[in-house]
């Protein structure tokens, strides 16, 4: 009973939050030229606005998350933001000097409207009808809310992995609207290699007998299988092998090989596990749809290839951080991110933390990434209340 | 602020306005100093984590990059100066360095403790390791494993082609005018690929 009233203990949580919906009746075009009527998105906010509306932050989520980035609920005091080391008063996005906003993004499953939502022109819900979604249309939308919440300019956008894709977008997208980008573990596109495992992923989902070619709604199944599979390939490359192999050896479950395809080593037992609890809350269709998004990112695809003149729009200063053992998204990636910014004359410092998580790392509590994103926001302050 | 007698003359050759490279910019002192002194527009170099963060604490442009391996994120010629400020002595792949110092730099500007200064020499003469203001290290803790005398570092432009367009020796922030492989403690020195 104490465990689950944890976060109640940590001094420095936001505490209990609560998320609020919005809904747009405004048409939102999307890039792939087709049109979403009306839609909600949920989010979350912690911290106090300023009068001038200068102090907003905006955390852009990743794959598997959503508006709820720190903080814990009332009813679920267990269900701790997945920010929450990085956002609260006293840690480094410190809310009693900003306004932090989480959405949960256009398609997602937690709230805003998505392939799970009822299509109010059918009362079915959308499933294969959704449209595919892309990083500029998320961003379009966050600015919509922005609009709502009377926001002009965020002091930051801030994200990890595909997060801080949407980070890099608004300074390309929105170039006077946002003065900072925090940028996290992040690459100007994918490679063929990450393509690659996002189609294992969504292969195991689609050929699933339970998707139903995406309205499983209707069936009253979920391809429970397909997900499984797509978060263990997906966990698989956001760890390390170093990471892996000091958690997991060749650890056996029982002490004895067993001789049979069922469960032998502790790394096969996490994974199976990560799989059946990611297949009961995650919505088969936004995976595909939020690893199609990740596909198609490419600010410089308008500009042949060339990312410094992609980048040649932003006015944003820059924060870019990658990690040593990342092989999902490698350092070399944000350096790409780097010398677009740097052929651009823009403000950037870089940081390539030596750490030994891979690609989870941005979501981890190494001091050095701490402080410096804590610093980072020192600078922002003194902007803010410039 | 001055902490160091090169800062001045380093300060001194940078045109106003313009675009500057410190390799291995530690706590970010000499940029600090340009930005303020001659407003420039300055990005640093460094690898260590803390000097990172002091860095970025004061608003300094600051890349985490081994320059050991080269300048592969900065386009050619896209400085107007390219710094190696006390660094040069303490770096393993001089040659490489100072080759993309001048790739990435129109012009760059290096400074190093002088082995040839005088008292250097008569420690030398006395049998031990020279030990001065400007090489506070002893033998067994100094991060400088590539230390030269003007002379030497003067051939070694000359065999890699470099020209140097400006000398200035120093010794307790005086300059030296006569004899300065003798005399001088520290050398600055404005250089361009040729």
């Amino acid at each position: 009973m104490n465990e689950s009233f944890a976060p109640n203990r940590d001094p420095k949580s936001v505490g209990c939050v609560v998320p609020q919906i919005m809904h747009f009746d405004a048409p939102l075009a999307l890039k792939s030229g087709a049109t979403v009527e009306s839609y909600d998105l949920v989010f979350e906010t912690y911290g106090t606005l300023n009068a001038e509306k200068s102090n907003a932050v905006l955390v852009c989520h990743a794959l598997n998350a959503a508006h709820h980035v720190a903080g814990y609920y009332a009813d679920d005091p267990n269900n701790i933001g997945w920010w929450d080391n990085m956002i609260g008063p006293g840690k480094p996005l410190d809310t009693n000097l900003f306004f932090v906003i989480g959405v949960n993004n256009l398609g997602g499953c937690f709230g805003s409207t998505g392939p799970g939502s009822i299509n109010p022109k059918t009362g079915k819900p959308y499933g294969a009808s959704f449209p595919v979604v892309t990083v500029e249309d998320w961003v379009a939308a966050q600015a919509r809310l922005a609009d709502h919440l009377g926001i002009q300019r965020f002091a930051a956008v801030m994200g990890g992995s595909l997060g801080a894709m949407q980070a890099l977008q608004w300074s390309v997208t929105f170039p006077d609207r946002i003065a900072n980008a925090i940028v996290v573990a992040a690459a100007p596109k994918l490679s063929a290699q990450n393509i690659a495992f996002n189609e294992v992923a969504r292969r195991a989902i689609t050929t699933d007998p339970d998707f139903h070619g995406g309205d499983f709604y209707e069936h009253g199944v979920i391809p429970k299988r397909g997900l499984r599979l797509a978060r263990m390939i997906g966990h698989i490359t956001y760890l390390s092998d170093d990471a892996m192999m000091e958690k997991f050896g060749r650890s056996l479950r029982t002490g004895n090989i067993g001789y049979h395809f069922d469960v032998d080593f502790e790394v096969e037992s996490y994974l199976r596990y990560q799989g059946d609890k990611f297949a009961e809350y995650f919505d088969a269709n936004t995976y595909l749809l939020i690893t199609r998004a990740l596909d198609y990112f490419d600010p410089a695809e308008n500009c042949g290839g060339n990312l410094t003149q992609a980048m040649a729009k932003a006015h944003a200063n820059f924060l870019v951080v990658s990690f040593t053992s990342d092989w999902r998204f490698s350092p070399g990636r944000s350096r790409e991110i780097v010398k677009a910014l740097l052929d651009n004359n823009l403000n950037v410092s870089y940081a390539e933390i030596d750490a030994p998580h891979g690609h989870d790392a941005f979501l981890l509590d190494d001091p050095r990434y701490m402080g410096l994103v804590e610093a980072y926001f020192k600078r922002v302050v003194a902007e803010v209340s410039a | 602020m001055m902490g160091r007698p090169d800062f001045d003359a380093i300060a001194q050759w940078i045109r106003p306005n313009t675009r500057v490279l410190d390799l291995g910019c530690g706590n970010g002192d000499l940029l600090q100093y340009l930005t303020d002194k001659r407003a420039a527009k300055g990005y640093g170099v460094e690898i260590n984590d803390e000097n990172l963060l002091a860095s970025v604490r004061r608003s300094i442009n600051v890349i985490q990059m081994d320059l050991e391996s080269g300048l592969s994120v900065f386009e050619s010629n896209s400085f107007d100066y390219v710094v190696l400020s006390q660094t040069l002595q303490a770096v393993q792949n001089t040659e490489l360095v100072v080759k993309e110092m001048l790739r990435v730099g129109k012009e760059g500007i290096v400074t190093f403790p002088n082995f040839g200064y005088w008292q250097h020499r008569l420690d030398i003469m006395r049998g031990r390791m020279p030990v001065s203001e400007d090489l506070p290290y002893q033998w067994y803790d100094t991060p400088n494993i590539h230390l030269c005398t003007l002379k030497d570092f003067e051939t070694f432009c000359a065999r890699l082609g470099v020209k140097v367009l400006e000398r200035m020796v120093l010794t307790r922030g005086r300059v030296i005018q006569s004899r300065a492989n003798f005399f001088g403690a520290m050398a600055v020195y404005r250089l361009q690929a040729s």
